[in-house]
């Protein structure tokens, strides 16, 4: 029989909790209503399974073992989990793959990026997509795309393409249009907003590019915009004019914050326990977590410096030693291992906190100074993680705890001291934010999950201000960093230069301004070099230099070798890298490129612009 | 248009310069004829390796072997695109190469369904190029050392360029090693250090993470109360026991956070993996395949590294060559040891030293051998050797031959007193 006694015991637990809270809270969300009673059979529900089992000698076998779904997916959910699956799951891609021939016999873009790229996002089951392109497979394309088989000659590219990656994973759904991206956003007002992401494939005529972007910028849709030719390939992310990620995945050592100088109270209080150090006999002095020697001897160290911890590196250094001095030697290890963790720790561990000047930016951005009813649930989180941070100059704790030499339940005490503090912040933030809900007048309350997973990544949210698919002529943000890089003879600028001045002569034999045969002419690629480089130079006094136009002309002799055609190795390395910042877009976890990537097949390498 | 416009992309960069490529590179037929005859090696066909075979065949490579020992399971659906639900249980190799022979017409693709262990050196001088997808360092280790062997400084066709890739979640890298020439995968070794292992003391007495719990199921209990049935980490039942002991065993310590998902990766030790990065990687080895094959741009010297959580980072570098590497140097390494700890205690370090990484090491100096494990005649004679220290059996500096049944040559360490 479980009385209420036990019930509270249990739920004032602090494992039993949390554990019960997630649980509560994944009802919540799967099915609006919960009533008192299912609610206390759930929580009965989970004492029963942790009292049925006792210490037996046999393990008991429950029926857990992953779906099959939850098999096929192992390896990619350990990088983004259920909710990064599902954020997947609930997104369709729009791939537009062509945009017509480029005249002379040339049947124009062959698209390889795009299909790889989709290869790799209906592989970890993207909800659907969709391909557009009014292109008929030719030969070329069998030479380059494995997503066409020969029985496809002659057929809709986008059909047979749509075909053949379906294939690779029956959850997901694929159509095609077998027609212009311009004619079928004039049919469907609709057609962008059913898609979470937009990829282009390039060379493409640039005013429909422009006005594709801005039609998707106006739905908050971001866009891909890629390019590849023999060696060289270059893309671009247009994302939302604010996009920030809460979930970014730093490296673990970063994020440990153990308040050493700053204990809250029961820390500080763990700390004094152990003041008897000397009375341990050898195991139990070998088995105090650092963490607790550290409280120990900093308050040694503070009694002996005016009350002062140590601030600088010198002091840190004695600090270490003194540390270093304590520990037992008569044994046949000639130290402790807990004693050489705390040391180690010393240097990392020992500073005041500060908020990272990323965080102090978002914190400042209007955004969350100043919120609405109709603002997104990260602002009112980080709105209410502000107030908690100017109130106590720190943030909520992340509550994790690294492993340590430690005796278990010593380490476990130690452990759930950092976990209810983390929850204690969290209830904090929450009380905050079911404030600023009411005075806003906000109809839906944001999960505790959802401010639970904010406050244990607070100190590295992120915030990026998405810019448009850049466009050299007129747009000085875009120039300047590249006329800065056009006097580096290691940058990579030319090659995105190349691929500017191809996407000229392409929409100039479109629009008519050129022949047919002008991608093969030399004075058509040159006259459009010096008008780009002339775009760039045009509010200096010094034009660009002989040198830097040498290094766009050679790019250009690269990008020419195949005629604008695409190697399949260089378009499929870049249908993964496009992937994998889709995917970061998609689930908005990790941090996606801002905002143009380009790659030099030739020496193997890349580089990032801002541009 | 005929078949011969199939390949006009890949043909025009063979049959033109480019302002890179060397000024002494003749273009045309005689590159094409001599790509389409390039024998090339695939070593795995799993994650990497569908990736490089569909590469390779489409990058003009027209007779391409591939080994690989392994079957196909349902958790390498999210990313090898060569097989379906209904080739689950079907070997990697075959299933691979007959996909990729079926869907790029003229490309012959023969599978090896085995280990790389059961080939000889003439079955590896056959080929021109090797490149490697695999995930084990073991594999990686032996292949190098085979290549490095085979190396005869009067026979240029002798030295097989290796190219090599990896990945591990948004992460990878990708190399080209000239056996004997340049830097190779055990001059590199530190920089694949394994994760350090949980002190079998925790373990056994004082769990304080989930996957203490875990280790402890796996370790220790499984031994102690299943220990005639052999541990099988792809059987879900035995996983599933592993799981419930390890749960056990957590309620106990008041430890929280045992998944089945978490035993199983401590006990199948499982690396992230998703397309997109094996994608770029396997894309990394085979663009370099083709240069070194045609000599149609300059090839990478010598690594890329590839991270992708934040933004796309690459950084490209030479790695340098180790004149005290153990396989293509020669000069014993240097590792300076505790005089006082025994040999037994030092061998169970050479398991995890990043420099050194040997499982199952013998050990022996010039005059005598220290511990030697087969066969028993010889591991019974020399067992007492493991209980003395080090400064009883050696000198400071002395050269210390270590093999490992792992690999086929001996590497060759001095050990310092620290």
């Amino acid at each position: 029989m479980l009385h209420s006694r036990d019930l509270s015991r249990i739920i004032n637990d602090a494992q039993w909790s949390l554990e019960i809270l997630t649980v509560i809270n994944l009802v919540n969300t799967k099915h609006s209503l919960l009533s008192a009673s299912s609610l206390l059979s759930l929580v009965f529900l989970l004492l029963d399974s942790a009292y049925r089992l006792d210490m037996t000698s046999e393990f008991p076998q429950s029926l857990v073992g992953p779906s099959s779904k939850e098999r096929k997916y192992d390896r990619q959910l350990r990088l983004w989990a259920a909710s990064g699956q599902q954020a997947l799951e609930n997104s369709r891609v729009l791939l537009v793959n062509s945009d017509g021939p480029w005249g002379g016999g040339n049947t124009g873009v062959f698209g390889v990026v795009g299909v790889e790229t989709l290869k790799n996002l209906v592989l970890p089951g993207i909800g659907g997509f969709t391909i557009v392109d009014p292109a008929v497979v030719t030969e070329p394309d069998l030479g380059v795309n494995f997503f066409l088989e020969d029985e496809s000659l002659g057929k809709s590219r986008a059909e047979e393409t749509c075909r053949l990656l379906k294939e690779l994973n029956p959850d997901v759904e694929g159509a095609f249009y077998s027609k212009h991206i311009a004619e079928i956003l004039q049919e469907d007002t609709e057609f962008l907003s059913q898609h979470k992401l937009i990829l282009v494939s390039g060379p493409v005529n640039r005013s429909m590019l422009q006005s594709l972007c801005r039609a998707a910028k106006s739905l908050g849709i971001p866009v891909i915009y890629t390019r590849s030719a023999g060696f060289y390939s270059v893309f671009s992310l247009q994302l939302p004019t604010v996009f920030p990620i809460v979930e970014t995945h730093p490296d673990p050592e970063s994020t440990q914050d153990l308040r050493l100088l700053d204990p809250w109270p029961e820390l500080a209080e763990a700390g004094a326990s152990i003041s008897n150090l000397d009375n341990l006999d050898d195991h139990q002095h070998g088995h105090v977590p650092y963490v607790l020697l550290l409280l120990h001897y900093l308050e040694k160290w503070k009694e002996a410096h005016d009350g002062n911890a140590p601030s600088n590196y010198k002091e840190k250094s004695e600090f270490r030693e003194l540390v270093r001095s304590n520990a037992r030697t008569n044994n046949p290890q000639g130290g402790e291992e807990n004693y050489d963790e705390a040391v180690a720790a010393v240097l990392k561990s020992l500073n005041p906190f500060s908020l990272r000047s990323s965080t102090r930016e978002i914190f400042d951005l209007e955004e969350c100074k100043k919120l609405t009813a109709d603002s997104a649930e990260f602002w009112v989180i980080a709105s209410a993680v502000r107030e908690f941070y100017e109130q106590h100059r720190v943030l909520p704790l992340p509550g994790s705890l690294p492993d340590m030499k430690a005796q278990s339940a010593d380490y476990v005490s130690l452990q759930n001291l950092y976990k209810s503090k983390a929850r204690k912040d969290v209830a904090e933030v929450a009380k905050t934010i079911r404030r600023i809900e009411s005075e806003l007048g906000r109809s839906t309350e944001i999960s505790v999950r959802d401010i639970e997973i904010f406050c244990k990544n607070a100190s590295h949210i992120q915030v990026i201000r998405g810019r448009d698919i850049p466009l050299v002529a007129g747009d000085t943000q875009t120039q300047k960093p590249i006329r800065t890089e056009l006097g580096d003879d290691e940058s990579h600028i030319p090659i995105f230069l190349a691929f500017e001045i191809l996407d000229a002569v392409v929409t100039g034999i479109q629009e008519g301004k050129y022949s047919e045969g002008s991608l093969g002419d030399d004075s058509v690629w040159s006259s459009e070099l010096d008008r780009i480089l002339g775009d760039i130079a045009s509010d200096v006094s010094n034009p660009t230099d002989n040198d830097a136009r040498e290094r766009v002309l050679e790019a250009t002799r690269e990008l020419r070798r195949t005629e604008g055609g695409e190697l399949h190795n260089i378009s499929s390395l870049t249908g993964g890298l496009v992937a994998q910042e889709s995917l970061k877009v998609i689930t908005r976890q990790y941090v996606p490129l801002d905002n143009t990537c380009i790659f030099n097949g030739i020496r193997s390498s890349s580089t990032m612009y801002k541009l | 248009m005929g078949v011969a416009d199939r390949w006009k992309h890949l043909h025009k960069a063979l049959s033109k310069s480019g302002p890179f490529s060397d000024p002494d590179w003749i273009p045309g037929e005689e590159t094409i004829k001599s790509l389409e005859e390039s024998k090339i090696l695939v070593i795995g066909a799993g994650g990497l390796g569908c990736e490089i075979l569909k590469n390779l065949a489409l990058s003009g490579f027209k007779d391409i072997h591939v080994i690989d020992m392994d079957t196909i399971d349902i958790s390498n659906l999210n990313r090898q695109f060569l097989f379906r639900q209904s080739d689950i249980g079907k070997p990697k190799a075959e299933v691979a190469a007959a996909f990729v022979e079926k869907r790029v017409k003229g490309v012959k693709i023969t599978p090896f369904v085995g280990k790389i262990q059961d080939k000889d050196e003439d079955y590896y001088m056959q080929f021109k190029i090797i490149v490697c997808g695999l995930d084990s360092i073991e594999a990686r280790r032996w292949i190098n050392s085979t290549l490095v062997g085979m190396v005869d400084m009067d026979n240029p066709e002798s030295l097989k360029p290796l190219i090599d890739g990896g990945t591990e979640g948004f992460k990878g890298q990708a190399r080209v090693i000239l056996p004997s020439l340049t830097s190779c995968i055990e001059c590199q070794l530190d920089m694949h250090a394994p994760r350090p292992a949980v002190p079998l003391c925790t373990i056994a007495t004082i769990p304080r993470q989930p996957q203490h719990c875990i280790e402890w199921a796996h370790q220790i209990a499984w031994q102690d109360k299943r220990k005639d049935d052999a541990f099988d980490s792809d059987d879900m039942e035995h996983i599933g026991w592993v799981y419930n002991a390890a749960l056990e065993r957590a309620k106990e310590f008041n430890i929280s956070g045992v998944t089945f998902q978490m035993a199983q990766g401590v006990v199948k030790n499982i690396i992230p993996a998703i397309a997109s990065t094996n994608a770029v990687i396997a894309a990394a080895t085979t663009s370099e395949a083709l240069k070194i094959a045609t000599s149609c741009n300059p090839f990478l010297e010598n690594y890329m590294m590839y991270a992708g959580e934040e933004g796309v980072y690459t950084y490209t570098f030479e790695a340098e060559k180790k004149p005290d590497c153990p396989v293509c140097g020669s000069l014993a390494r240097k590792i300076t040891v505790n005089a006082d700890a025994t040999l037994g205690e030092f061998i169970e370090t050479l398991g995890e030293r990043p420099e050194a990484q040997l499982k199952k090491p013998s050990l022996r100096t010039e005059e005598k051998t220290l511990y030697q494990r087969f066969p028993p005649q010889l591991e019974e004679q020399t067992r007492d050797n493991l209980k003395l220290k080090l400064r009883d059996l050696i000198v400071t500096g002395q050269e210390v031959a270590v093999s490992d049944p792992a690999y086929t040559i001996d590497f060759r360490f001095q050990l310092i007193f620290g």
